[in-house]
């Protein structure tokens, strides 16, 4: 008996679809037949195993969002103590946030000395760049020459690109979050994956007010990828924490990391950060992912005059975005934002690994 | 209510992996932890991680069919989480004066045992799903986690027929049992 038959044959068995009759026979042949017998015990420990695994992974996720759930209510939270102990512990726990905190607080205070006058003229920030590129001949003629290499799955279609950003999935069946004034810009928008895969997209919402919005890969080519890596966080980054970012300034992915140096964006604005970590023109749109693999905000624009000052749309607009784009439509009520935890507790390697498979080019002409 | 039936509808809701039931035992019983963890040099996300662990094996005890809790869910979980935190102290060779609040504990090294060595198939299955690669890890996801029929998958991942669909997740499933077993056999 081949290994297909027998396990197509076990799993029924295991689901009781098997009539009478066929089940005589079976146990028959079990009885009879040493070897089959053997390999009928390892095919349901093998089947169990596979169910065990599922059932305790759902519970896992379970427990996870009642976890994210409870700490947002703040009923998972530090407990207050009292007189000397409380100084002792909050120094203990925050020793290391101060010393960052310190030395990204003198960074900012010469930074702003420095832009103090400009600022105040301007209404709004005159340096304020979105981060899209402009390609150019040379580039047009890289990109060309990707699309020919014989190992492409999918031929690139004769696409005009003239402008490049980074967008990732938020949901498996094709839903990529980029950012507003990247769409804005481009006609006949298309994504690659990190396998030189192009797939037509079109644009399903878009918020301004965040500078974010929602893609669809329309292609039928596309396949639909479950199990995203990451999950968005709902409550606001700290002032320090660490992340990775992945885009595409040039015309393969690119990895950068940072810290987040300021808790409002250009102008105060309450609904992005202020990132310390290099960006150039292409990476609007790429993911700010920290430690945990927790997404904590969307790249959107730089200070074209400072050094490494960047502006990142929090994560948790994405959650506003998914609510209007539901109220909005009906169709679209099974998109949910992912709450993977596959990332935690990995090397910075491996969860780089991971995300690149949801990371994406996002190309169009003008 | 008596506390007797409130516990065991919990129980069974938890065994469902329903997520009402968590949420109630999680409220009813995270802080006793978190003080137990935080007096004993652990940190807010120890006992996160620490908990949720507790629950786990409370959870793999639900689904038990010879199961019955003969304590309060409290206990349970205090027990299991004191324990599993104990280990990891030793582990970690950091040797400390135990602190006890006046909870009851009741022994569970053999349910610590048993969940360990779940833990340990569940890695291994994990890793074996890790290295198939696509399509096969997001067909069979398809399957078995999201419970989706064979017509959708056949749609969705671009196969001709059901049919099709079936012998490709049958062929992944062969390629899974290899992965699986050769780990076992070398650990």
């Amino acid at each position: 008996m081949d290994d297909v038959l027998l396990m197509e044959t076990v799993e029924r068995y295991l689901a009781g679809e098997m009539s009478s009759q066929e089940l005589a026979l079976f146990e028959d042949l079990r009885k009879n037949n040493a070897t089959i017998d053997q390999m009928v015990v390892e095919n349901i420990y093998f089947f169990h195993g596979i169910h065990q695994h599922n059932a305790t992974k759902q519970f896992k996720h379970t427990l996870l969002e009642v976890d994210a759930m409870l700490a947002d209510e703040g009923v998972i939270a530090a407990p207050v103590l009292n007189g000397k102990a409380q100084i002792i512990n909050l120094w203990k726990k925050y020793q290391r946030n101060v010393a960052v905190a310190a030395s990204i607080a003198g960074f900012i205070s010469i930074l702003t000395s420095g832009l103090m006058i400009t600022y105040t003229k301007k209404n709004g920030n005159q340096y304020y760049s979105e981060l899209v590129e402009r390609i150019n001949q040379t580039n047009k003629e890289v990109s060309k020459l990707k699309s020919s290499n014989p190992g492409n799955a999918i031929q690139k279609k004769e696409v005009k690109v003239d402008y490049r950003a980074t967008g990732f999935l938020i949901d498996g069946n094709g839903y990529l979050i980029t950012n507003a004034h990247v769409l804005n810009k481009m006609k006949n928008v298309y994504v690659e994956n990190n396998k030189g895969e192009y797939f037509s997209a079109s644009t399903i919402y878009t918020d301004n007010s965040v500078d974010l919005a929602i893609l669809k890969i329309t292609d039928t080519a596309y396949k639909v990828i479950t199990n995203l890596p990451f999950s968005v966080k709902r409550s606001n980054a700290d002032l320090g924490e660490q992340f990775f970012t992945l885009g595409f300034p040039r015309n393969e992915i690119v990895y950068g990391e940072g810290y987040v140096s300021a808790k409002s964006g250009s102008d105060g604005d309450s609904t992005a950060y202020q990132l310390t970590v290099s960006a150039n023109p292409g990476n609007s749109g790429g993911p700010v992912i920290n430690r945990n693999g927790e997404l904590i905000g969307i790249i959107t624009a730089k200070d074209s005059k400072a050094d490494g000052v960047v502006y990142a749309a929090k994560a948790k607009n994405i959650y506003k975005l998914l609510d209007q784009l539901k109220k909005e439509d009906t169709k679209y009520q099974h998109i949910k934002a992912p709450s993977g935890n596959d990332l935690k507790r990995l090397e910075r390697t491996q969860q780089v690994k991971k995300m690149e498979d949801v990371v994406f080019m996002v190309v169009g002409s003008n | 209510m008596s506390t007797l039936n409130k516990e065991q509808l919990l129980l069974k809701g938890l065994a469902d992996g329903d997520k009402k039931a968590v949420e109630t035992i999680y409220r009813e019983n995270f802080s006793v932890i978190q003080s137990f963890l935080l007096n004993n040099n652990g940190s807010i996300d120890d006992a996160r991680d620490i908990f949720q662990e507790a629950m786990v094996v409370l959870y793999e005890k639900s689904n038990d069919i010879n199961f019955s809790l003969n304590c309060q869910i409290r206990t349970y979980l205090y027990s299991v989480c004191r324990r599993l935190w104990l280990k990891k102290l030793q582990h970690q060779s950091k040797y400390t004066t135990q602190v006890e609040s006046l909870e009851e504990i009741i022994p569970v090294e053999d349910e610590i045992e048993a969940h360990e060595k779940r833990d340990n198939d569940f890695t291994l299955m994990e890793h074996a799903m890790g290295k198939i690669g696509e399509p096969c890890k997001s067909l069979l996801d398809a399957f078995y986690i999201q419970k989706k029929s064979m017509q959708d998958i056949a749609a969705n991942f671009g196969y001709t027929n059901a049919d099709n669909a079936k012998t490709q997740k049958y062929k992944c499933l062969v390629r899974l049992k290899k992965l699986f077993f050769a780990q076992y056999k070398n650990a």
